[in-house]
């Protein structure tokens, strides 16, 4: 059973037409000519759609409760895959998964905030908001990295950091900040994928990357257009609104100072309509950062990191 | 000169005992609401001299109050933010930060300088949360991280005085890598051995603590300031609790581990003083 988004009704209409001609479609009745019309026609709807959408529309196919999470990618593009748990402090938070797999082959580590599909899984991934020990396992995991010379491959989707008593009380701006820190020493190559929702602090705290890359129905900004609305519009139903403003889609972040890399094309309608196609691309992408990335020296990669996040200013002077 | 001017319950009470007073010479203090003569209140640091509350104060005066007199040259003190996201909600940007810099006098939310702490050498970047809520964008970042490369330059230790509502919204992205920037600096002064020193003032919170305020090799608050990651207001919404009392004070920060000392502001100075000299070996 597929979700529909508001603006996708009208390609809903249509698939639910095919379904039932194809239902009544007996060896008698053929509907095949008919079929492959409304296919056409909903082909070439869903090409007109998803070429108008608005930022607030994008925001929610990057929010899509369908769109492939950080364990679908893992499952999709990586072999060997072994998950750890902890911060070695206080407990494993299951908003943040981290672990060691293949790519092609080559070992390397992976890391990504994780989303759950129904209530239970929801819960018990926090809506994919990280607590302090979430990026304080993350920082263990990616100098585990750093120690076996593992290059490490980070997917963002998070609405933000978690705003919680017990997150402030254990440090979840510490731990954010020292990720920042520690992340621009790594000397070992970083790949960062916004696969979904960069949600501000929070998504940063895993992506100071040598490489920053965003699926093109991602978003990436300083604030959720809610938040933002709920501050500056006083109003948080202004989302829409605080979405224009905020320029947060893939191909507004890439026409600003080189903070991403690369935009990673999605399958026709979003990536979870076709998951292994967007996986399968998306493999690509990283595979070729991966091999550009493997001919640096390690103070290499700490010094391009460094100049990549040093050159992200727009300021007038005189 | 008149930059604290009292409050209209204030006129009111005032009224009442039927004393004429000039505006801005009296000012009722908003813990313990005693009526206190501005001037009294000005020499004891701007802090409260009945319940020791600090008030809010300048960049500039913050740096009089903890640099040599005469000793301060500051950096960067023509950069200017640019609106290049076109960004608007009531306001338009580029407006908001033409008022702000017609109101504060100075170009953007921090300033920053080499001067001397007692004689001894120092880079320091002081927050002004009147300048649009201190927020960070390109422009703060940049002078904080240049401020950071100052005192890897010159080997003189860095003090970032923060007082910021967090990232600037108006600058979406790229006030986001700012914590990014500015952290990553960090990590240069750090493994240069330069000593770098985070004075958390009321109030510090979003991006500006969950990066290089949270950063220093000691983070020291002064009393009572609000210091967290997410505001109250967000945290109250999102878990429909009513918050512990205290909850993101210094004290409360302390308690909890997160900042290595309270130190009031009349102490601030000698407190640097004593603590760069023994890690400056000075
Ligand atoms: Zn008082």
């Amino acid at each position: 059973m597929s979700q529909y988004l508001d603006f996708e009704k009208p390609i809903a209409e249509l698939h639910n037409k095919i379904s039932e001609l194809r239902e009544y479609s007996t060896d008698n009745v053929d509907f095949t000519s008919e079929i492959q019309k409304f296919e056409k026609k909903a082909e070439r709807l869903k090409k007109e759609i998803y070429s108008n959408l608005t930022r607030w529309q994008r925001t929610q196919l990057a929010r899509h409760a369908e769109r492939p999470y950080t364990l679908d990618y893992i499952e999709r593009i990586f072999t060997d895959w072994f998950e750890i748990h902890g911060d070695r402090n206080y407990r494993d938070d299951p908003a943040l998964v981290c672990g060691f797999a293949r790519i092609d082959g080559q070992p390397c580590c992976v890391i990504g905030h994780q989303k759950g599909r129904n209530t239970k899984e929801k819960v018990h991934r926090n809506f994919g908001m990280p607590n302090p020990e979430g990026y304080r396992k993350a920082l263990r995991v990616m100098q585990l990295a750093e120690q076996f010379r593992l290059p490490i491959f980070t997917f963002v989707d998070t609405p933000g950091a978690f705003p919680g008593i017990g997150a402030e009380e254990r440090g979840q701006a510490e731990a954010i900040a020292r990720n920042l820190r520690e992340m621009a020493t790594l000397t070992v190559p970083v790949i960062v994928t916004v696969t979904g929702e960069g949600g501000s602090g929070g998504a940063l705290a895993i992506a100071v990357g040598n490489r920053v890359l965003m699926m093109q129905y991602s978003v990436y900004a300083v604030i959720s257009p809610e938040g933002c609305a709920a501050i500056l519009w006083n109003d948080g139903s202004k989302g829409p609104q605080a979405a224009e403003a905020l320029k947060l889609t893939a191909q507004d972040v890439d026409s600003l100072k080189t903070v991403i890399d690369d935009i990673v094309p999605e399958p026709s309608g979003g990536a979870h309509q076709n998951p292994i196609e967007a996986a399968a691309t998306l493999k690509q992408y990283l595979l070729k950062h991966l091999n550009e990335l493997l001919e640096y020296s390690p103070e290499g990669l700490v010094e391009q990191r460094y100049q990549r996040f040093r050159a992200m200013t727009e300021i007038e002077e005189d | 000169m008149v930059w604290f001017r009292k409050k209209k319950s204030l006129t009111a009470s005032v009224e009442k005992k039927n004393v004429q007073v000039p505006e801005g010479v009296w000012t009722k203090c908003k813990n313990c609401q005693e009526i206190i003569y501005c001037k009294e209140i000005e020499r004891n640091f701007n802090v409260c001299p009945k319940c020791d509350y600090h008030f809010r104060i300048g960049a500039r005066e913050r740096i009089d109050l903890i640099i040599d007199a005469g000793t301060f040259v500051e950096m960067d003190a023509k950069m200017r933010s640019v609106d290049f996201l076109d960004f608007k909600d009531s306001k338009k940007y580029k407006e908001r930060i033409k008022a702000a810099v017609k109101k504060a006098g100075d170009g953007d939310a921090v300033i920053c300088g080499e001067g001397q702490l007692d004689g001894l050498p120092v880079v320091v970047a002081v927050f002004d949360f009147s300048f649009m809520g201190g927020s960070m964008g390109s422009v703060v970042g940049e002078k904080i991280t240049r401020a950071i490369e100052k005192g890897l330059e010159t080997q003189a230790p860095v003090l970032i005085f923060s007082s910021s509502g967090g990232a600037r919204m108006q600058e979406s992205i790229l006030s986001l890598m700012q914590m990014a920037k500015t952290s990553a600096a960090l990590a240069r002064l750090k493994a240069a051995g330069i000593p770098f020193i985070s004075v958390l003032t009321d109030p510090t919170t979003g991006g500006v603590t969950a990066s290089f305020a949270m950063l220093g090799d000691l983070n020291i608050a002064e009393p009572r300031a609000l210091i967290g990651f997410a505001g109250p207001r967000v945290i109250e919404q999102t878990i429909r609790q009513t918050l512990p009392e205290g909850f993101q004070r210094s004290e409360y920060l302390l308690e909890h581990g997160m900042v290595d000392m309270i130190v009031k502001r009349q102490e601030m100075k000698k407190s640097l003083s004593q603590i760069l000299r023994i890690f400056t070996r000075s």
